[in-house]
């Protein structure tokens, strides 16, 4: 992270131009504008994010690239609802995030998100089918729990408990467990962290076919530069300012990804 | 400081709130030996010294009327060291101000050298030979009628009515828990003990050179049993009604019965208190280690020894109980004088009070060291047998397999979190179990001592209001002819009159035998009736004996034998009795016959003891004054008002007990579902945040953590039911017969507080553990690895 005790230091500074990027006619999902992050650690301030615009659209996959500490993380909590910008908006379609307070950003999570981390998070005493229930149960319009893990590959390791799966079959429950209740975007955080290429692959290849099957805008946040062949968007974030955007005309096929 | 000891000191204050939920229970424990086992050192201690002191006799021996010449006689008993003769009679106290006329129990008081069971005099001088109408008076009885030395106490002594000057004020041994007889609890304001000299004694009750009272101490190899039985031989020709030990002796025996339970329950309640010690420090640190266990391999890494390590973690349990035996000490030290103050109301001594002896306090610091080693071996345990490399490696996913729900099929009917919640529990049958038994016993101990209250208000309701049901009892001063019942029939007030007679008898079976009181009662009677401890009335039986349980239990007789009965008075005859019926009656040791047959048994003419009676008036005041002033009556008594003194005592000591019941029963159910729940928390923080990310709300996750400790703490409570109705029990088996039995009854009050005491203090704890539920920070926590 870095360190600074003066943010109107950078007030001016060049923004990257991701705002002005339209994605083809694609509705945007989220809309944030002049965002900032600042941690207060007693003795020391730790700004995580300076001055960022972003957006997502729909129906893309979008790869947050960048280096510990890049902000990445901090930049999808926020999109998440587990967190809050110091300054700037964010919008959700019409929801305001930067204004809504904890009732209404529980509600966006159990209805409009989906999440998935590096260490997967699985509930220990749940098999994998009742760890996707725990979702479907609360949620409005859910698909069947069997078929969020058909998609994933899972159909038959359904009735075994998390310690039963190996890394890369708890990763792609956590992944049903997301995308069960029909969410319009998924955030990962780092996904394949924690896997080897060969399951990493595999984790990859249930996002994306998430993404194709579904329409499911993704947003995957990883170190790994290999990634960023599977998304439609690459951005780069380096101490808390995006620093590049790339559009990638065709995505990669995720055979061809090596790390 | 060393780097490990500090670490300990921020570790500690990390977990200051299980550290202190430990602390106090800790703390109750000791503080309940202190108390609880220090007020019975206490009393031992007086009594043991007023005892010595005093030369507190070893047998009683009371007969009609024997000549003082037989002295010489019984001191050459062998075993016999020194022997006092006495003269002793009841007479009523006239007192300003009291319809109902008090009784006195009038003692000879032999010169203080040689007097056995001693006086200790309180104020004032010792009466003399000299002196006539001068009187010594309980110090009890003074204090409840504001007597001082100088004051005129009132008697009826043979129909006369004397002025007696009080001269001294003083205690007796032989009357340390001032009972009047078949009483349970004193009665200050109208029971006295009036001491005269020998000599005024003699000239007033028309015994001089006479007594009707031996008693006697023995050498301390002496066969008791063989002096009393030498002792009743010699007495036998001048109306000997027997001798009797210590052990029924009545002060004695109520001051061993409260000794005996003070010692149990100050045993008892300790260890549960340090049993959940034990198991607090056992969960807490088997869960710090595991949180802990890559520092753990760190620090073997770096060459720390296992010993310094299990040492480590053994201070945390030892640092527990030393902050509760600081706050114990103190807190025990001060409740303990507070008992012994509490107890001075009833039990009398020249010298009792409360002192915390230094062996004590060792012994209770010794005990909760010992329990939080024994609780704390486990994980330090756990902690040596790490192998640093295993470790390092983050633990492996908790391991789940479907529960009874899944194998019942049931599983299917239930909600995702309902089903987390029954396999947490599943998945460590034994610690749910544990959890559940501490829960428990804070119901419990709850209904265990608030049984007592409910059982004795059984005992009184049945006692007076199903079996004494006479407005007024008086007992005569000798028998009477049974013309007197149509005497009493025409004073004013009185609609009925209800007479019985009591004779002294010695009832055997085989080698058994017991001194005891036959009641003659007529068949119809309706006032005073045998009531058993169900409220069943028996009916007296035309013919034959009906006994009470306890008596019966010592003779072993059933229904059907026949016992040898031994009239000790008149002409003394002795026939063999059918005992037809027993009864598990709550009082005394009884036992009835027919009126008409005990007079036939006596022989001789037909004379009554007394009378039950039934008042016309509403209030019972003025007859009571017009019979306390008839020459015959020795006692008033009334049933009624001795069950109001017995409420009022009984809801002051009941206000005092509840308050540190429901103290003990909360720190015991707050600290074993508090750190249940902080546990829990810690173990699936991860888990909570997880559903918290999903879109589950504070509340919906709170429940779901709280579950698990709310359906333990509802599973554990009929446990704590039925354990503390077997400790009610095991109380009511321990607690000596002889004088009352208290019925086994625990009412739904009581069922109902101790279930409202434990959920508010686990609500209570679920509320402290709530607010760091809410401060949880979801990101940091499911950015890490477990």
């Amino acid at each position: 992270m870095t360190m600074e005790s003066d943010k109107s230091r950078e007030a001016d500074a060049e923004k990257a131009d991701t705002a002005s990027l339209k994605m083809d006619g694609r509705r945007q999902i989220f809309e944030a504008r002049g965002l900032w992050k600042i941690y207060d650690m007693g003795e020391v301030k730790v700004t995580a994010l300076r001055d960022v615009d972003f957006d997502l659209f729909d129906g893309e996959i979008l790869v947050l690239l960048g280096a510990s500490g890049s902000g990445k993380s901090t930049l999808l909590n926020i999109l998440g609802g587990l967190d809050k910008p110091t300054e700037g908006s964010v919008r959700y379609r019409d929801i305001i995030l930067s204004e809504s307070d904890d009732f209404q950003l529980t509600q966006y999570r159990r209805k409009h998100v989906g999440f998935v981390f590096q260490f997967y998070n699985l509930i220990p005493s749940l098999t994998a089918r009742e760890n996707v229930e725990l979702v479907t149960e609360i949620s409005d319009d859910p698909m069947p729990p069997e078929e969020a893990l058909e998609l994933v590959g899972l159909e038959d390791r359904m009735d075994h408990f998390p310690a039963q799966l190996s890394g890369g079959e708890q990763q792609r429950v956590a992944i049903a467990r997301a995308i069960a209740k029909r969410p319009n975007v998924l955030l990962c955080d780092e996904p394949t962290g924690a896997l080897d290429l060969e399951t990493g692959r595999i984790v990859l290849r249930a996002l994306e076919r998430v993404n194709e099957d579904l329409g499911t805008a993704i947003a995957v946040i990883t170190h790994n530069a290999a990634i960023s062949a599977m998304g439609d968007r690459v951005i780069q974030m380096s101490s808390g300012r995006i620093s590049k955007t790339i559009i990638n005309e065709k995505r990669a096929p995720l055979e061809e990804i090596e790390w | 400081m060393k780097a490990l000891n500090k670490k300990l000191f921020r570790d500690l204050w990390h977990h200051r709130g299980q550290m202190f939920s430990i602390a106090a229970v800790v703390a109750t424990a000791i503080m309940t030996v202190l108390s609880m086992r220090g007020t019975y050192e206490s009393l031992v201690i007086a009594r043991d010294s007023y005892y010595h002191e005093s030369r507190f006799p070893d047998v009683w021996s009371n007969l009609e009327r024997a000549p003082e010449l037989l002295r010489g006689q019984i001191e050459q008993i062998e075993g016999v060291t020194a022997v006092d003769t006495r003269v002793t009679f009841a007479a009523s106290l006239d007192l300003d101000d009291r319809d109902t006329p008090a009784t006195g129990r009038f003692i000879s008081a032999s010169d203080p050298s040689v007097m056995l069971g001693a006086l200790h005099m309180r104020s004032g001088r010792w009466v003399t030979g000299r002196d006539r109408d001068r009187v010594m008076i309980s110090e009890k009885f003074a204090l409840a009628n504001e007597f001082i030395e100088g004051d005129t106490l009132r008697a009826v002594i043979n129909g006369r009515l004397r002025n007696l000057e009080i001269i001294g004020i003083a205690i007796s041994p032989e009357h340390s828990y001032a009972v009047p007889a078949g009483a349970l609890f004193p009665d200050d304001a109208n029971y006295g003990i009036v001491w005269m000299s020998r000599e005024a004694i003699g000239s007033v009750f028309d015994m001089e050179g006479a007594f009707n009272e031996v008693v006697l101490t023995l050498a301390s190899n002496a066969d008791v049993e063989g002096v009393m039985l030498k002792l009743n031989r010699i007495l036998e020709p001048y109306g000997g009604l027997g001798s009797y030990g210590r052990e029924f002796q009545l002060s004695n025996l109520f001051l061993e019965n409260e000794l005996k339970q003070n010692r149990t329950m100050g045993t008892a309640i300790p260890a549960i208190f340090l049993a959940v010690v034990a198991f607090l420090l056992n969960i807490v640190l088997r869960r710090l280690i595991s949180t802990q266990r890559q520092e753990i391999a760190v620090l073997k890494a770096f060459g720390y020894s296992n010993v310094d390590i299990g040492l480590f973690y053994l201070q945390f349990a030892l640092t527990a109980v030393l902050a509760g035996a600081v706050i114990g000490i103190g807190i025990g030290a001060w409740l303990g004088g507070v008992m012994v103050e509490l107890y001075k109301d009833y039990f009398v001594f020249p010298d009792l009070h409360y002192e915390l002896s230094a062996g004590l306090v060792a012994f209770a610091i010794a005990i909760s060291v010992i329990a939080a080693i024994v609780g704390a071996l486990g994980g330090v345990k756990k902690a040596i047998n790490l192998p640093p490399a295993e470790a390092m490696r983050p633990q492996a996913p908790a391991r789940f397999a479907p529960g009874i729900f899944e194998r019942l099929g049931l599983a299917k009917y239930l909600h995702s979190s309902t089903r987390m919640v029954l396999r947490n529990i599943e998945r460590r049958p034994i610690k749910s179990l544990f959890s559940a038994l501490g829960v428990s016993f804070s119901v419990a101990i709850l209904i265990t001592g608030m049984f007592m209250f409910d059982g004795v208000d059984r005992l009184m309701d049945l006692q007076f209001n199903v079996a004494q049901r006479e407005d007024l009892s008086v007992t005569f001063n000798r028998s009477l002819g049974i013309g007197s019942k149509f005497e009493l029939g025409r004073i004013k007030g009185v609609a009925s009159a209800e007479m019985f007679r009591m004779v002294p008898v010695r009832i055997s079976k085989g080698h058994r035998e017991r001194e005891s009181g036959i009641t003659g009662r007529a068949l119809g009677d309706e006032l005073s009736r045998i009531v058993d401890s169900d409220g069943r009335i028996i009916p007296m039986p035309l013919k034959g004996l009906v006994v009470s349980k306890v008596l019966a239990d010592q003779l072993e007789v059933v229904p059907g034998d026949r016992v040898q009965v031994e009239v000790l008075e008149g002409a003394r005859v002795s026939r063999k009795l059918e005992v037809v019926s027993i009864v598990d009656d709550l009082m005394g040791m009884s036992v009835y016959m027919n009126i008409v047959e005990l007079h036939r048994l006596v022989g001789g003419p037909r004379m009554v003891s007394g009378a039950s009676l039934a008042s016309s008036d509403l209030d019972h005041s003025q007859l009571s004054g017009i019979l306390g002033k008839l020459p015959a009556i020795a006692s008033v008594t009334s049933p009624r008002k001795a069950f109001d003194l017995f409420d009022e005592q009984m809801s002051k000591s009941m206000y005092i007990g509840i308050f540190f019941l429901i103290g003990f029963s909360s720190i015991i159910a707050v600290s074993v579902i508090y750190n249940g729940a902080r546990i829990a928390l810690s173990e699936r923080g991860r888990e909570l945040a997880s559903l918290r990310v999903l879109g589950f709300s504070k509340r919906e996750v709170a429940v779901l953590l709280f579950s698990e400790q709310g359906l333990i703490t509802l599973f554990a409570i009929p446990i704590g039911w039925y354990i503390g109705y077997l400790f009610a029990q095991g109380i009511v088996l321990m607690v000596p017969t002889e004088t009352f039995r208290i019925p086994l009854v625990v009412d739904a009050g009581t069922y109902f507080l101790s279930t409202v005491v434990t959920i508010a203090a686990a609500i209570g704890s679920f509320w402290i553990v709530r607010r760091r539920l809410n401060n949880y920070d979801l990101i940091s926590v499911l950015k890490t690895r477990d």
